[in-house]
């Protein structure tokens, strides 16, 4: 059993605080993803899980240990690097056998020769060969076995990469983007590739991007990261659909949220621009608040002969149009509220708005969400009682 | 810049002044060779000429071995600077490493001592390492001959300018597969920096080879003499200098270096112009 706790784990370099109060509880056989903005701290985090930096302050269990003070080596860890790290000098083969060969053999016993002399040796490595060319041929890569790391395109070097690390049988994996310096095709086709090595392998896998398109497909639950701390724990789906706050909300999701300024009325509503949404919550009047709906949560309510769809709209006028094909998405300027909001519709529609047309832009109350000046969220009961009427 | 920016002319001026350059530099390589060819009464005649008139090659390549015991010289000139580029390569890449890629208290201080270390020339030293050597009896010794040479701060600082450039993932995928710090540096650095190591050992190993000053000042018995020195063995004795087998003394100790180089001119060039490019 291999879950991984972290209590309260803090890092400094110099006067920068990169991780502050960082608790999390990863379980056994779970894939779970660091997801966050570059200079987050998700590396770092996944550092000192792997014991190459050490925590200022907090503790880590792998499984049932404490490995606050044990090496790298001996956290039963294996890590995958954004640059891969192969031994340029050694080849496939060679860097897949290395880190058995410094488990399974004493120093005396790599010196070269040394085999010659010791029968034990030669079964020793007649073992790590064995168990070389089964995780090749798991990956499919036993024509590779021979060259060097330099003869490999990126594909190849990361596949090498993930062999290395799966050959020493770790009980958690640890990935550092190890997808960013692949091609957008290639990047898709070995999101699947490591998500089944993860059904297979069935060890805990703490994967950390930026990229939430992977954290999204391959992921059991997400960590959303910044300024150093976790500021959510979720299934992917939760993190899209419920953020606990505004900036887990505007990092997630493609375009962007939109984010809508308005104001508490003191009748359990919020007011946009004068657009009066109901929200099941006691707040006082006058408070400053933001509301936040998908592209794809709202819809469009035209002057041309577009039924309106009964829910409240901020009018707008359309000065920009996307498609993607699947998606087409309009941008809405809201003079009243002097933003823009990006709604998405079918494209077979494009020709029912051209650019420049006045439109309505509906905002469905059981689909927005509310969060305060601090940017946490503000939980109502509206989606539960739109959904009960 | 490429030939295409320059006209035919251009180019046929530029490598003219390089066939110049070239003959000025090994012209006196021609002449030592032709002068070790020739009888002592050729020598010095005012006439100037390449190909002697009476061959008297077996007679000074004869005397350079019989005269002074040039194959001694020879070994130990391959000895001592063997023996010094190894410890300094012993020395060097641990020093480099922990320069480069281990973060410690006053590891900038020390990298800046290191580069002052670089501007203090061999002969401000010379006399205090003597005296040093002379406390602990070593003078006029093997030890004398390799002792100095070490700790080079040159070779430290080269192979820490590229170990700058290996990436940290390297390092750190080596620790987690459990390779300890200093199996990274022998397992790891040393194999990425071949090409390093090979610029630094050029430099130190023709450096050595040829080094003529310090040999002088801390050898005294004529079995420990240097190549360099066997061949100053020549000059003003009691026949006054025979220049024949000087000569011949003179290329048979640069010909270790020139066979070296022919067999070895490509890795030769990239290791001379790997120090002057950045990665």
């Amino acid at each position: 059993m291999a879950q991984v706790e972290l209590t309260g784990i803090a890092k400094s370099f110099g006067e920068v605080r990169v991780l502050r109060d960082v608790s999390l509880e990863i379980r056994d056989g779970e894939f779970v993803t660091i997801l966050g903005p570059s200079g987050c701290g998700k590396s770092t985090l996944l550092r000192i899980i792997a014991g190459l930096e050490r925590q200022d302050a907090g503790r880590i269990r792998i499984g049932a240990r404490t490995v606050d003070t044990l090496r790298p080596n001996e956290r039963d860890i294996a890590m995958v690097f954004q640059s891969y790290a192969l031994y340029p000098h050694l080849t496939v083969a060679g860097n897949l056998a290395l880190p058995l060969r410094m488990r399974l053999l004493s120093w005396q016993q790599r010196l070269p020769g040394a085999r010659w002399f010791s029968p034990h040796i030669r079964a020793v490595e007649r073992d790590i060969n064995r168990r070389v060319s089964e995780a090749a041929a798991l990956l499919q890569m036993e024509t590779l076995l021979p060259r060097k790391p330099a003869q490999l395109s990126g594909g190849q070097k990361q596949r090498v990469a993930v062999g290395r690390a799966m050959v020493r049988e770790p009980r958690v994996f640890l990935m550092d983007e190890p997808l960013s310096n692949l091609d957008a095709e290639l990047r898709v086709h070995m999101r699947a590739e490591i998500a089944q090595l993860h059904r297979r392998l069935g060890v805990t896998f703490i994967y950390v991007t930026h990229d939430q398109a992977e954290a999204m497909t391959m992921s059991d639950r997400v960590v959303v990261m910044m300024d150093g701390q976790p500021l959510q724990f979720s299934s992917p789906g939760a993190i899209y659909s419920d953020p606990v706050d505004l900036r887990v909300a505007r990092f997630v999701g493609s375009p962007r949220i939109n984010t809508l300024p308005g104001v508490t009325t003191g009748r359990r509503s919020i007011d946009l621009a004068g657009l009066e949404l109901p929200f099941d919550v006691a707040l006082a009047a006058g408070e400053r608040v933001t509301v936040a709906i998908r592209p794809a949560a709202t819809g469009v309510a035209g002057q041309h002969g577009l039924p309106g769809s009964g829910v409240p709209g901020l009018s707008g006028r359309l000065v920009h149009r996307e498609n993607l094909g699947s998606d087409l998405f309009l941008h809405a300027r809201i003079d009243a509220l002097d933003t823009t909001v990006i709604v998405r519709q079918d494209p077979s529609a494009i020709d029912a708005f051209p650019l420049g047309m006045q439109l309505q832009v509906d905002i469905p109350v059981d689909q927005a969400l509310a969060f305060n000046s601090a940017g946490a969220r503000i939980r109502s009961r509206v989606v539960a009682r739109a959904a009960a009427s | 810049m490429t030939t295409r920016e320059l006209g035919p002319i251009a180019g046929a001026l530029r490598h003219i002044i390089l066939m110049v350059g070239a003959a000025v530099m090994i012209a006196p390589f021609v002449w030592m060779v032709a002068t070790s060819l020739k009888p002592q009464g050729e020598i010095l005649v005012a006439e100037l000429r390449f190909l002697p008139e009476r061959w008297a090659a077996l007679h000074n390549y004869t005397m350079a071995f019989t005269r002074v015991p040039m194959l001694r010289f020879l070994l130990n000139g391959v000895l001592v600077t063997a023996a010094i580029f190894a410890l300094q390569i012993l020395v060097n890449l641990p020093c480099a490493y922990a320069l480069a890629k281990l973060r410690f208290r006053g590891r900038n201080a020390l990298f800046a001592v290191v580069l002052l270390g670089l501007l203090i020339p061999l002969h401000a030293t010379a006399i205090p390492i003597y005296i040093l050597l002379h406390m602990l009896d070593l003078v006029n010794s093997y030890t004398a001959l390799v002792l100095p040479f070490t700790i080079s701060v040159f070779g430290i600082f080269l192979m820490r300018q590229f170990f700058m450039s290996v990436p940290n993932d390297l390092i750190d995928a080596a620790r987690i597969d459990g390779v300890s710090e200093i199996g990274i540096v022998w397992r790891i650095m040393l194999p990425t920096a071949i090409p390093a190591v090979t610029a630094f050992g050029i430099f130190s190993v023709v450096a050595h080879w040829n080094d003529y000053f310090w040999p002088l000042i801390v050898v005294r018995t004529k079995d420990l003499y240097t190549p360099p020195l066997g061949v100053a063995f020549f000059r003003l004795n009691d026949a006054g200098t025979e220049y024949g087998p000087l000569m011949a003394a003179a290329t048979i100790v640069i010909l270790p270096l020139v066979t070296a180089f022919l067999l070895a001119q490509r890795r030769f060039i990239e290791g001379v112009t790997f120090t002057g490019l950045k990665r």
